[in-house]
């Protein structure tokens, strides 16, 4: 609360872009952890809830004759513009949401106050609820060729951004995964990420090898050639580097690189072109600037969208992903990934190939494995790409955004594909920026266990599964397991997501959700269901009891109808010809 | 017969036909006076018949002795037949385009097809001004049915029956005719039962470069003004083109001559530039090899959508002029039979609730585009593949009805139809076995074509009950309120169903279709169920009184 100058302002209005000539008049408060607006409209009391997590900037525009004006733009694509009425207050403010919105201790997140009144008992089963050990067990691992390895237990002897436990060959030994790993940017070596069990081709990542123009290491090609082997269908697997061939060269002179193929034997080498995170991080910006455009012609947009490159990194992204599955689908053929350090592009890539591949992907607990799996334990940089803390801003970019939005193009195609709605997808992208829940603090699994997240905070995964019914897909269809998906990657077939940049523009969605309403209907659905089981039960108990009456009434005879009960009662007269079948019965 | 001479090889065998996204089929081809046809000639392989009229253009190809021809159809679609023999290749080619070019519209196929159905209820006369007149009677007594143009000699693109004020004889009609485009003097298109608020449409005045006047024009509109009110004219074109209209004899109402009015001017683009527009965008919608740079840049030049977006936004500005701001308003562009229509029409669909069910689009359709004078023939003789010259061919009517989609896209539960429909009319629109889209003017249509005794009506077809299936939209609710689209860039898509129709697998979006379908059908059985199910408990429990009798 330290921060806080000035907790309250009112007469604050909030400019509409639509509707500029009648701004929103009404109060601004700050407390620890949001930043409220409350509009004072004749009754209606709307109300705005910004977390200062969610605040990625904070404009102060020079003073006007109407007021102060103060601009907030949001990690979840929410733009405010305040005006306040006093140029003390707006500075107060201004430097109260500089603050908050860049804290500079993990210690300040808001997952570490959080209190959702849960025991400890929940706390850990909320943790243990998504396992990725499981998911290797699923995939039918270990198995003849493939080992469950704890050689980076402790982080120390091979990876500090790897977990403790990987998924290596059989038949490579110790030493040649240490040598590998010592061959490889920051000791990141291959580990398997996938390993699909009717073609026993696997998805395995790693970081660029430390080649330079020519140094080699035996112990890596050992380790690629095992990767290899450990697939007995085919003779030869593909290396993917998902850069652009230009930065791959570049790297060379760095002591980096790419694999030579001369050196590895039956490797199938190739470039994917996905760019870098700094292309990533402005393509955003420029894009996140069209959708800011005051009432922009449709030529405005469409070039401005096409300026900004952004639809060109997501085909990118959604073409290696496809390679990748059609290599391990089609060609049988294992994949062995990776990109500079191996933990955006290769992450982004590996995942969108797992959700092509495996049906389990695209139901909402196998979407948050894959989070944990191939984001959160392989060590995809959350703090840094998310920006939590104040820290370098040319280590904040989109990645994990650019992924979801893979998936959503995917959504659109494959309509009865997914368990999920958008919403599931929107919200675990806000969430992750929100840092209410431990999952997505800190860079790797080791400094989660330094900072002890699972003692101290809560997992998003059992909340969002206490929504599910709000984030399921009405049109989903659990039977649709053959193959992989084929998504059509014609530049055409990838849309503008609106329902994600444009979200809080409410007017420019369809005014009506079919979403919603077949929510309903399926809701609907149950009760009506309940309500007609209901239902037979009372007209049985009804027609039962009026049949004993009559048939007391009609025949005098009571001793026969000892033996008829109730049960037996109900099921003869599930015929039409129920009433005649127990007398029949009884005679 | 003459169809004999143009058919030089009425028959191949061995032609292979390439589609996208099926299967090969090898089969016999043959060409009759009307349809091309390729049958494989086994029973469970589906044949292909098309209308010569449905062939925009052809290519030919030639490799050693056999040759390809790719045939280009009016609703967007590409096939590509491989056909053994140059001789015979070159004459498949040579009739297909004699044939699919025909000048005589008593040549087409409408005056030939003979349905297979009984005709239940005759769409001709489904939708007659007399009987709509009378609903409008019903509400207002300000307005009146003129037989002025019966023989269609004052404006030959209206029809015989039009609705004008009520103090406004035929003689003033006459003198407004004359100051008129085309001699179309302002009719009434839409009442708006709300606030008693009207729009009409009409062509450009005749103000000429020296500003003529035409006080009887002043007059009529002016006699649909409340008191003490003004109203709106909706220019559809630019102020620039509008001024230049002026050196050719037409031009805009001037402001000292209509003080009670105001008017507004929009940049609805004439037909030339909206034909342009298509077969740019068709051409970049079928080229697989784009970049996404190429291709966002060649959808961005093709101004499809900008052209969709002012559409829109002009439909609107009509619509809130009447049902906001309470206002008269008055619609034309040039000639009025194209962008004033896109206007109009669209303007119902967002204030008249019945414009969104079925039969209330079908009148739509055949009273602010049929009888209203839309040339039909002249716009659709070719399509996104026409080369060469063209002779006033534009897809005024696709705009429309893709423009119709965008609204139900945004509101999905507000019409009664689905996007079949629309697509139906936008095939129809173009080649079809019906009289409906024949000729350009209710004179031609039924003074010279008499297409209503030569031909079947589409919405004879389309309104029985089992075709009527297909294009009911599952999710209609009626709603009776005026709707509001949004009109910003990222609210307008691309319509997919018609422009990648053919570029795609629709597999997996119709399977959703049919589950969304599925649950809605299987919801309302279980509510049936659940009623029935009450009233026999409701009917047990009054039986099984002797319970309660001693």
């Amino acid at each position: 609360m330290e921060h806080i100058i000035t907790p309250k302002v009112e007469h604050v209005k909030l400019l509409d872009r639509y509707n500029a000539k009648n701004p929103a008049i009404g109060t601004l408060y700050l407390t620890a952890t949001h930043l409220i607006y409350v509009e004072t409209y004749n009754d209606t009391r709307k109300e705005a809830w910004i977390l200062h997590h969610h605040i990625s900037s904070v404009e102060k525009l020079p003073l006007s004759t109407s007021g102060c004006p103060l601009i907030i733009r949001c990690k979840n694509f929410r733009l405010l513009h305040l005006l306040l009425p006093r140029e003390k207050e707006c500075q107060n403010v201004y430097q109260s949401l500089l603050r908050l919105s860049q804290p500079v201790k993990y210690e300040e997140l808001f997952a570490f106050l959080y209190n959702p009144k849960q025991n400890e008992q929940q706390r850990r089963e909320g943790w243990a609820f998504i396992d990725t050990a499981t998911d290797f067990n699923r995939m039918g691992l270990p198995n003849d060729y493939w080992e469950i390895s704890d050689l980076n237990k402790d982080y120390e002897v091979m990876c500090s951004t790897y977990p403790s436990t990987l998924v290596v060959p059989k038949i490579a030994s110790q030493a040649t995964v240490m040598g590998s790993a010592k061959f490889r940017s920051r000791g990141r070596l291959p580990a398997l990420s996938y390993f699909h069990r009717e073609t026993k081709a696997a998805i395995c990542r790693c970081s660029q090898p430390l080649s330079g123009f020519s140094a080699r290491c035996v112990e890596d090609e050992q380790m690629l050639q095992a990767i290899s082997q450990a697939n007995p269908n085919c003779p030869f697997m593909y290396v993917v580097d998902t850069r652009p061939k230009l930065n791959a060269m570049a790297n060379r002179a760095a002591g980096k690189g790419y694999e030579n193929e001369g050196n590895y034997s039956n490797i199938r080498f190739n470039f994917q072109g996905i760019e870098n995170i700094h292309v990533m991080r402005n393509s955003l910006q420029k894009l996140l600037e069209v959708c800011a455009l005051k009432s922009p012609s449709m030529s405005d947009y469409l070039t401005g969208l096409e300026n900004s490159g952004w639809l060109r990194h997501i085909k990118a992204v959604m073409d290696a992903g496809v390679f990748l599955a059609k290599a391990v689908a089609d060609e049988q053929a294992s994949v062995l990934v990776h990109c500079s350090d191996g933990w955006d592009r290769t992450a982004q890539v590996c995942s969108v190939a797992c959700i092509l591949l495996d049906p389990f992907y695209r139901t909402m607990k196998g979407l948050m494995m894959l989070l944990e799996k191939e984001w959160i334990s392989m060590g995809h940089k959350f703090t840094q790409r998310c920006g939590f803390l104040d820290g370098d801003p040319k280590e904040v970019s989109p990645v994990f955004t650019q992924f979801v939005e893979c998936v959503w193009n995917l959504t659109e195609q494959f309509p009865c594909a997914f368990e999920f709605n958008e919403r599931f997808l929107i919200d675990i992208h806000d969430n992750i920026y929100a840092c209410q829940f431990g999952n997505f603090i800190g860079n790797c699994q080791k400094e989660r266990e330094e900072l002890k997240i699972q003692e101290t905070t809560f997992s998003l995964w059992p909340f969002l599964l206490k929504q599910q019914e709000w984030y399921r897909n009405p049109l989903y269809k659990r039977s649709v397991k053959s193959g992989p998906l084929r998504p059509n990657t014609l530049p055409l077939h990838f849309k503008f997501w609106c329902g994600m940049y444009n979200r809080f523009d409410k007017g420019m969605h369809p005014k009506q959700s079919v979403l919603d309403l077949l929510l309903a209907l399926t809701q609907k659905k149950t009760e009506s269901e309940r309500k007609m089981t209901d239902l037979q039960r009372v007209s049985g108990i009804l027609r039962f009891e009026y049949f004993h009456v009559t048939f007391k009434q009609n025949y005098g005879l009571t001793n026969k109808l000892r033996y008829i009960n109730f049960k037996d009662w109900t099921q003869a007269v599930q015929g039409s010809d129920g009433f005649n079948v127990v007398i029949d019965q009884c005679m | 017969m003459e169809f004999a001479e143009l058919i030089k090889t009425p028959r191949v065998d061995g032609v292979v036909l390439h589609r996208p996204f099926l299967p090969l089929v090898e089969g016999t081809l043959c060409l009759t006076g009307h349809h091309l046809i390729l049958s494989s000639r086994q029973d469970n392989t589906e044949e292909l018949w098309l209308l010569h009229a449905d062939i925009d253009f052809i290519e030919k190809r030639f490799v050693g002795s056999s040759g390809t021809i790719i045939v280009k159809c009016k609703d967007l679609r590409i096939i590509q037949l491989d056909i053994p023999g140059m001789e015979e290749c070159l004459n498949i080619a040579s009739s297909i385009e004699a044939l699919s070019t025909l000048d005589s519209v008593s040549l087409m196929y409408p005056f030939f097809y003979r349905p297979m159905f009984e005709v239940i209820e005759d769409g001709w006369n489904l939708f007659l001004p007399e009987e709509s007149f009378k609903d409008l009677e019903s509400m207002t007594d300000e307005w009146r049915l003129s037989e002025v143009n019966r023989d269609f000699s004052i404006c030959p693109s209206y029809p015989p029956l039009v609705v004008v004020p009520k103090d406004t004889d035929d003689d003033t009609l006459l003198k407004v005719a004359s100051f008129r485009h085309g001699g179309r003097f302002p009719v009434l298109s839409y009442y708006h039962k709300k606030n008693g608020m009207v729009m009409m449409r009409a062509g450009q005045p005749l103000i000429g470069p020296n500003g003529r006047r035409c006080k009887e024009d002043e007059k009529l509109i002016n006699a649909t003004l409340r008191a003490g009110k003004r109203g709106y004219i909706i220019d559809t074109r630019a102020t620039a083109v509008a001024q230049q209209a002026k050196a050719r004899g037409g031009g805009f109402e001037q402001e000292a001559n209509y003080p009670q009015w105001r008017r507004i001017h929009k940049t609805i683009e004439r037909y030339s530039v909206l034909q342009d527009s298509l077969i740019k965008l068709v051409e970049a919608c079928n080229d697989q090899s784009h970049s996404m740079d190429r291709w966002l840049s060649k959808l961005e030049a093709s101004n499809w959508l900008s052209h969709i977006k002012e559409i829109l936004t002009t439909a609107c500005l009509a619509a809130q002029c009447i049902d906001r701001e309470g206002a008269t308003v008055l619609v034309h562009g040039t000639e009025g039979t194209d962008s004033t229509l896109q206007v109009t029409s669209l303007a119902q669909i967002l204030l008249d609730p019945s414009c969104r069910t079925i039969r209330g689009f079908q009148a739509l359709v055949e009273r602010e585009w049929l009888q209203a004078g839309h040339p039909f023939q002249h716009r659709c003789a070719q399509s996104a593949y026409s080369s060469g010259k063209l002779h006033g061919e534009a897809p005024i009517f696709l705009l429309f009805l893709d423009c119709t989609w965008q609204i139900l896209r945004q509101f999905p539960c507000s019409f009664e139809f689905n996007e079949n429909f629309l697509v139906l009319l936008f095939e129809h629109a173009y080649a079809t076995q019906f009289g409906t889209f024949l000729g350009n003017s209710a004179a031609e249509r039924s003074a010279t074509l008499k297409l209503p005794q030569k031909t079947v009506s589409l919405w004879s077809w389309v309104n029985r009950p089992q075709e009527m299936e297909g294009f009911v939209n599952p999710l209609y609710e009626p709603n009776s309120l005026v709707i509001w689209p949004s009109v910003a860039p990222q609210s307008l898509q691309l319509w997919e169903g018609v422009f990648l129709r053919w570029n795609r697998s629709s597999k997996c979006l119709d399977e959703a279709y049919e589950e969304m379908v599925h649950i809605i059908e299987y919801n309302k059985e279980l509510q049936k169920k659940v009623n029935s199910l009450r009233r026999q408990l409701a009917q047990l429990e009054t039986e099984g009184s002797p319970l309660h009798t001693p």
